[in-house]
């Protein structure tokens, strides 16, 4: 055997992952170790308690900011997922159109464009329109970010389709609709529901559009934690955020046995 | 084939919604933007003096038409404050771009070499933290990085420095935030290009007399190269308009235009200059984003 056979896990690979994964989870790991530190004092280890749990469970502010975050996160997921399905559908199916550029350039433009930007645009329009400021803005604004994300997730999976099952269908009388209905969707059923949980972490986890669009007196989770953590590191902080981990840990694993479950079934057969 | 056609059509009427719902609240909103920040600040709610005010008529749009005002965006370019914020930006943003590219490669290379079975587990563990919220992610090193934090006591027990460092409202901090933050993002599309790899191609260069070091620059490296562009831009873009990591973790004294934008925004509330910072910042990142859409269709358009 070759010393430099490539194609091989070298030492240099291994050591390489190791200390990346590790630097990607320590400081998350620290963080919930120290959740349940009953010292006030971050740093000094006073034994295992949950009194922050507690403290958290009864901050009025904060426990109005979380359900409001939740209510932002499903009604814009649910939303977004809706539109971003029809767009990846359009754009997958749809062949050309008049505007599918500038679509798919808007589109995809959100993925990558500073929250800055996103966030000051869009409070512009609200004022504009003297739209009350509040859960519907912020809702919409958050709409507008993660429908793209369900469009990129739903149309790589729309890409991977074979084709000639929605023909087959054609062919054996089915109109276009029921085509889709009864054959493509649920196909991509997975892949949308994964799109949902997307969008609705990323909607959990916005600071800098939720801040520009919102109004006074409503308040989602990031906001609250980001006022408190400019005031300095709070053990409340780390329950919370440990809170947010163990939910955004659940909505994980069931959106990845679904993509799993979707990367089983109707596996394009010929490459289109 | 026809049924292929037959089903485009009632395909694109699906564009429909998205459509509009995208020309509202994301084309528009760009043109409230460029027209404020072509007027004068007023104290007032909101606080600008309206343009184009087009329930008067003709005249009066002419009429705004000549009062619109350049002053914000002359502001920005002889203001040192909104030159520096820039150029801070632009560099912030190239060296992490750099250090990611540098940490994150080899990180991918590693996992596309995974055996088989365990490159989803891989995949996984990169993308949980990517899923995990921004904020908390930061909040994670603040708590480490602290004047009495977790590394200066690791510091300080095996003796390499005599006293606790500050390491907060620094820009190792911000660095390290920013590195942390963006990781996944550089690595998920070199792992995708690199595992897309054919190995035939490494093995025969090294069966041709090629040295390990060689494979790699020659042909490994330059087949990768669709996976590092797509990894610097979704890293750059963002970086550039930065908010929250600078915020937390640098120090005050120099600031990225995404903290200068906020700034005027909520605290100085001149939304005039604030949207003047918002255009010259998108102008700044329009060639890059460009190239990423194109990127983008490409892959999952299989450029059609």
């Amino acid at each position: 055997m070759m010393a430099g056979a490539p194609n091989k896990l070298s030492r240099f690979n291994i050591v390489s992952l190791a200390l990346g994964l590790a630097f990607l989870y320590l400081p998350i790991v620290i963080l919930v170790i120290y959740s349940f530190n009953y010292s006030r004092l971050v740093t000094v280890w006073g034994g295992w308690s949950i009194r922050w749990y507690v403290e958290f469970f009864n901050d009025r502010a904060m426990l109005d900011a979380a359900w409001m975050s939740l209510r932002v996160g499903a009604s814009s997921a649910t939303l977004a997922t809706l539109l971003g399905t029809l767009a990846a559908v359009a754009l997958s199916r749809g062949e050309r159109f008049a505007g599918r550029t500038l679509f798919s350039g808007m589109l995809y433009a959100p993925l990558v464009m500073p929250e800055v930007i996103t966030g000051l645009s869009l409070l512009l329009l609200f004022v504009a329109l003297d739209a009350e400021r509040g859960f519907w803005t912020v809702t919409f604004a958050h709409t507008t970010l993660t429908m793209c994300f369900v469009a990129v997730v739903v149309q790589s999976r729309l890409g991977g389709l074979d084709r000639s099952l929605e023909e087959a269908a054609m062919d054996l009388g089915c109109d276009p609709v029921r085509a889709f209905a009864a054959v493509t969707l649920p196909l991509i059923a997975p892949a949308i529901a994964a799109g949902w949980m997307l969008a609705f972490t990323l909607s959990l986890d916005d600071l800098v559009i939720a801040s520009f669009t919102t109004g006074p007196g409503s308040e989602t989770l990031p906001i609250r934690i980001y006022s408190e953590v400019r005031l300095g590191v709070k053990p409340e902080i780390n329950a919370i955020c440990t809170l947010v981990i163990a939910l955004i840990t659940v909505v994980i694993v069931v959106a990845s046995l679904a993509s799993k479950l979707s990367g089983q079934r109707g596996e394009s057969a010929a490459p289109l | 084939m026809s049924a292929r056609r037959l089903f485009a059509r009632p395909a694109r009427f699906a564009a429909i919604a998205p459509y509009v719902w995208m020309v509202l609240f994301f084309l528009v909103p760009f043109g409230f933007v460029l027209k404020i920040s072509l007027s004068q600040t007023v104290i007032a709610r909101p606080p600008y003096v309206p343009v184009f005010d087009l329930t008067q008529g003709f005249a009066s749009f002419k009429a705004a038409l000549a009062s619109l005002s350049a002053d914000n965006f002359r502001l920005m370019v002889s203001d040192d404050l909104y030159v520096l914020s820039y150029l801070r930006s632009l560099v912030v943003a190239t060296v992490s771009t750099s250090i990611l590219l540098v940490i994150g490669y080899p990180i991918a290379y590693g996992m596309a070499r995974l055996p088989k079975r365990w490159q989803g587990l891989a995949m996984m563990l990169v993308i949980v933290p990517f899923w995990t919220s921004f904020l908390i992610r930061i909040y994670a090193w603040i708590n480490i990085l602290q004047h009495d934090g977790l590394l200066n006591q690791l510091l300080l027990a095996l003796h390499l420095v005599s006293a606790p460092v500050a390491w907060l409202s620094t820009d190792t901090a911000m660095y390290i935030g920013i590195v942390y933050s963006y990781l996944p993002f550089m690595i998920l599309p070199l792992y995708a290009t690199l595992v897309k790899m054919d190995p035939a191609l490494e093995e025969a260069a090294a069966d041709l007399g090629s040295t390990p070091r060689q494979v790699f620059w020659l042909v490994t490296f330059p087949l990768s190269l669709p996976g590092v562009a797509a990894g610097v831009l979704l890293c750059f873009i963002p970086i550039v308009g930065e908010f929250v990591i600078p915020d937390l973790l640098a120090g005050s004294d120099s600031l990225m235009i995404g903290q200068t934008l906020w700034l005027e925004f909520f605290t100085n509330k001149d939304w005039p200059v604030a949207s003047a910072a918002a255009v010259l910042l998108l102008a700044l990142l329009l060639i890059p984003l460009l190239f990423y859409e194109r990127l983008q269709r490409r892959q999952l358009e299989g450029g059609r």
